[in-house]
């Protein structure tokens, strides 16, 4: 198999900091998913950009070189 | 009906319209547990509880998300942006923590220096005002200069959190008279935030009065939290019906309290 088709069939995201490959054409929904992670808990930004509609997780596709955060609320002052 | 009847003879507790049944707020963070976190919170009666934002851990199996101990029916979460050393990273933060769906209120930290964690005071004034224009309601977290806390009003911020002392210090209420000032300068709330180490610096704190005091290592950081959250809501509650009663005038010298008239010949 050459480099090409595993790049067409994976993108590698910069997810909290560090690079992980998904399946290509994958959402953010299904980037939640793959992490077991209850959309209603957390918050994503997506390419510096804060995703403020959870219903739209679903319909925006990642793509190679994505930067995502994923972020919770924790203890503190 | 003697005031005695009245908890506190006290007026609503509001701030941007907003009413607060408790004048003592509380953090969540540093607790050995959540548990005890969540005793805490119910012995300190606060209803206003802040949180941070984070990254969520993906290696982890745990989960130290707060939404799955704090009921958000119950309490009104305030997020923070501490750690945030910049306008811009406190901006992002902020955006990131209205996202969560819970509302537009954002305690705002900029800090300038790792050691004292004071505010830079510069950032946060430019971060209060991006955040006022896209609708946040800001409480800022600033020092006891009376300059910065008007510039901070004037900017917008629904409420102004001067510390007692350094965040996490115990030292308790440094400078009363500053914090004086900028309660009687001010016209939007003034909650006093931060370095507040036992029952007497709450008390001493709302004895200036003071809307309100947020705390949060004062609590968590004592032997027994929930004991001392509810000595927190106490004295909160003392303090502020000291500083409604009026205290009396302070004499270099004694006068007795009982008759000088009848004494036995």
């Amino acid at each position: 198999m050459s480099q090409q088709s595993i790049a067409d069939e994976t993108v590698t995201l910069t997810v909290n900091g560090e690079d992980r490959d998904f399946p290509a054409g994958s959402s953010v929904a299904d980037l939640l998913e793959s992490h077991k992670l209850d959309p209603r808990l957390v918050v994503v930004e997506h390419n510096r950009s804060v995703l403020r509609d959870r219903d739209a997780y679903a319909t925006i596709a990642l793509a190679t070189g994505d930067v995502v955060e994923i972020v919770h609320f924790v203890g503190g002052g | 009906m003697t005031t005695a009847t009245l908890p506190v003879n006290d007026v609503p507790f509001e701030i941007a319209g907003r009413e607060f049944r408790s004048r003592l707020m509380v953090g969540t963070g540093k607790y050995r547990s959540n548990e005890e976190m969540s005793a805490a919170i119910e012995a300190s009666g606060a209803e206003v509880v802040t949180v941070a934002v984070r990254r969520v851990d993906l290696n982890r199996a745990n989960d130290e998300g707060m939404l799955r101990h704090l009921n958000p029916d119950q309490h009104f979460l305030l997020a923070n942006t501490a750690g945030c050393y910049s306008a811009e990273e406190a901006v992002r933060y902020a955006r990131l923590a209205r996202a969560a769906g819970f509302n537009e209120w954002i305690k705002l930290e900029v800090l300038g220096d790792e050691e004292t964690l004071l505010p830079d005071v510069a950032g946060l004034l430019e971060a209060t005002k991006v955040l006022v224009d896209e609708g946040f309601k800001v409480m800022a977290y600033t020092n006891e200069d009376l300059i910065v806390a008007l510039r901070l009003e004037d900017a917008g911020a629904v409420a102004v959190m001067p510390l007692a002392s350094p965040i996490g210090s115990g030292l308790g209420l440094l400078n009363p008279q500053a914090i004086r000032t900028i309660k009687r300068r001010l016209s939007v709330p003034v909650i006093v935030d931060a370095g507040v180490g036992c029952a007497t610096d709450a008390c001493a704190a709302m004895e200036q009065g003071v809307d309100g005091i947020l705390m949060n290592t004062g609590i968590a950081a004592a032997t027994d939290p929930v004991r001392m959250a509810h000595a927190m809501k106490l004295a909160v509650e003392a303090g502020r019906a000291s500083f409604l009663a009026g205290r009396m005038p302070k004499r270099e010298t004694a006068m007795p309290s009982s008759p000088l008239d009848g004494m036995l010949g």
